[in-house]
């Protein structure tokens, strides 16, 4: 099982037309990562990082390429395919968290089982990643309520309550200072290393990237 | 707003419906040539007249009055104080009687409440100086009445009349005398208090029907517009929110359903509110403004209102929704 790799992406390409002018955002993008790997995704701004989470992710069709996500091919799908593939296969962690702000931070995490099919109410183990998480004290708050990195690790709960087979952090540290930082990346490695977790993180940091087991650069839409 | 307006118009309908009925006649009597709504007439029956149809077989009063229109929805009316008690049961007083002096006159309560009148009180009327001798309670033909040959003489109206109450002795027959008038008096409109009852509603007074069409529509379609670009703001602030449920994994078909779910929610929950809006609103002009407007609740507007609510609001919602579905998820997250 663990041979063949959770995520293969080959000669990747994304071009986004904005009026005549062609972006060329991804020019060529190959990547395997393996069951239970922590990578951290680095590069200046605009070289594509985003992009190819977007891809990951079934946010946005690819231009060309194939991605291969458990097995399944991306680029064949459908808009609801994709759509699918985000509901028990993807979570995403956003750097602006993102959460729904008339939501308890319950009810954020409550609406993705329900969205996923789920049965809401929460198990043991996920309510041990809740405390893992620091946040099972402050689950009837509504985002407005909570800090920064109390939000971003609601939004983290949020992102693997279906059990995703991989989660996407795009900058999950970006709106934090240095202590919360420190924190979140401590759960993210926690949660990779209890729950053999697959993560993809982009960072801007070395520091945040120090807790990977692998970093990849990026420039101009390739990997180095 | 809707059901304040329909409730205004059928109200003051019903409320003149019921003063007239206050009079205790059976047949209603005027000149010919006027219509049959209106108390505006000139005065051109000789008060003679009453007399004359006090000896018509099962007459059993007659009595005359003349009625000029003051400005906006009131008039003031002359009557012959004492056959009037006799046809109607007098005047119940809560304040002062009759008037004595011919410069005397009588209100209903929610005028003198309205104009903050007491007995002794002084008012200024068709350029006269008059003064309130008795307040009265509401519901007996006219709000302001004086004595009907002062009002006669200050009309430049000696001995003529506008219209004539009859009392009759079986009012099960009053369809009967009323025929048997009709033949003898042509050209008179002759009327019973029912039929004249029944021609006081909405539908059947042509231009004020027309004009409450109108103003209805106009409301309908502000409703309409106000429900429409509330709901088309809500929902476009909420694209963002929107983005996030689809990056989470939610199809557009849940999105819309929650969506409109929501709407119809809120659409039912804002109509219930309009409702008891109405009802304030009805208390306002009850005690603001008594004696103009009447307004009653009708409660057949009700699903007609909550329909243009909810109608406009899952159309208003509906629009930038799909925009927002439509959208890739990642446009809808970049939304500010
Ligand atoms: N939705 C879009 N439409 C047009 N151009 C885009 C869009 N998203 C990203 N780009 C362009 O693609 C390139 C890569 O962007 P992105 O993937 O966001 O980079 P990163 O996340 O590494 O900063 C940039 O030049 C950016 O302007
Ligand atoms: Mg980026």
């Amino acid at each position: 099982m663990s041979e063949t790799p959770i995520i293969q992406v080959r000669q990747l390409t994304k071009t986004y037309r904005v009026g005549d002018v062609d972006v060329q955002a991804l020019r060529g993008v190959d990547l395997e990562v393996s069951r239970g790997e922590f990578i951290a995704v680095v590069g200046t701004s605009g070289s594509g990082k985003s992009t190819l989470f977007n891809i990951l992710g079934g946010l946005t069709p690819p231009t060309s390429g194939s991605v291969h996500i458990n097995g399944r091919d991306l680029s064949h799908m459908t808009n609801a395919e994709r759509t699918n593939l985000r509901k028990d296969t993807v979570g995403f962690v956003f750097q602006k968290y993102n959460l729904l702000p008339t939501l308890s931070a319950e009810d954020n995490i409550k609406i993705v089982k329900y969205i996923g099919g789920h049965d809401t109410e929460f198990d043991a183990p996920f309510k041990e990643v809740l405390n893992l998480l620091g946040i099972a004290d402050r689950l009837k708050h509504k985002p407005r309520a909570l800090s920064g990195g109390q939000q971003q690790r609601v939004a983290i709960a949020r992102a693997i309550v279906n059990r995703p087979a991989i989660l996407l952090a795009d900058e999950p540290t970006g709106n934090l200072d240095s202590q919360n930082s420190a924190a979140v990346l401590k759960l993210l490695k926690d949660l990779n290393e209890r729950l053999g977790q697959t993560i993809l993180m982009i960072t801007h940091d070395e520091e945040a990237a120090a807790y990977s087991h692998r970093r990849v650069h990026m420039r101009d839409g390739q990997l180095l | 707003m809707i059901l304040t307006l329909v409730g205004v118009s059928n109200g003051t309908l019903h409320e003149s419906a019921r003063r007239a009925r206050g009079t205790g006649a059976d047949i209603f009597f005027r000149p010919p040539g006027t219509s049959v709504l209106s108390s505006l007439s000139s005065s051109p029956m000789s008060d003679k007249l009453p007399a004359i149809l006090a000896n018509e077989p099962h007459v059993v009063l007659a009595t005359g009055t003349i009625v000029q229109p003051l400005e906006l929805f009131d008039s003031i009316t002359g009557f012959d104080m004492d056959q009037f008690a006799k046809m109607s049961g007098g005047f119940r007083f809560v304040q002062g009687g009759l008037p004595v002096q011919d410069t005397d006159l009588i209100v209903d309560e929610p005028y003198a409440r309205e104009k903050h009148l007491q007995v002794g009180s002084t008012l200024n009327l068709i350029s006269h100086q008059w003064r309130v001798s008795g307040i009265y309670l509401p519901g007996k033909a006219a709000r302001i009445c004086v004595k009907l040959a002062v009002l006669q003489d200050f009309t430049g109206n000696p001995h003529r009349l506008s219209q004539i109450y009859l009392k009759i002795d079986d009012p099960d027959r009053a369809q009967a005398v009323v025929d048997a008038l009709r033949a003898k008096y042509p050209g008179y409109q002759i009327y019973t208090m029912e039929y004249f009852t029944s021609m006081l509603s909405v539908n059947n007074l042509g231009l004020l029907r027309n004009f409450t069409y109108v103003v209805i529509g106009i409301a309908m379609i502000v409703g309409f517009i106000v429900v429409f670009m509330a709901m088309y703001t809500a929902v476009l602030e909420r694209t963002r929110e929107i983005g996030i449920l689809k990056a989470v994994g939610s199809s557009s078909g849940l999105i819309l359903s929650m969506l409109m779910r929501e709407t119809l929610l809120l659409a039912i929950l804002g109509t219930v509110l309009g409702i008891l809006l109405t009802y304030f609103t009805q208390w306002l002009m009850l005690h603001v403004v008594p004696n103009s407007l009447v307004q009653e609740t009708v409660y057949a507007w009700w699903p007609i209102a909550a329909g243009v609510a909810i109608v406009g609001a899952l159309i208003g919602a509906i629009i930038p929704g799909i925009k927002a579905v439509r959208q890739d998820a990642t446009e809808a997250l970049s939304y500010e």
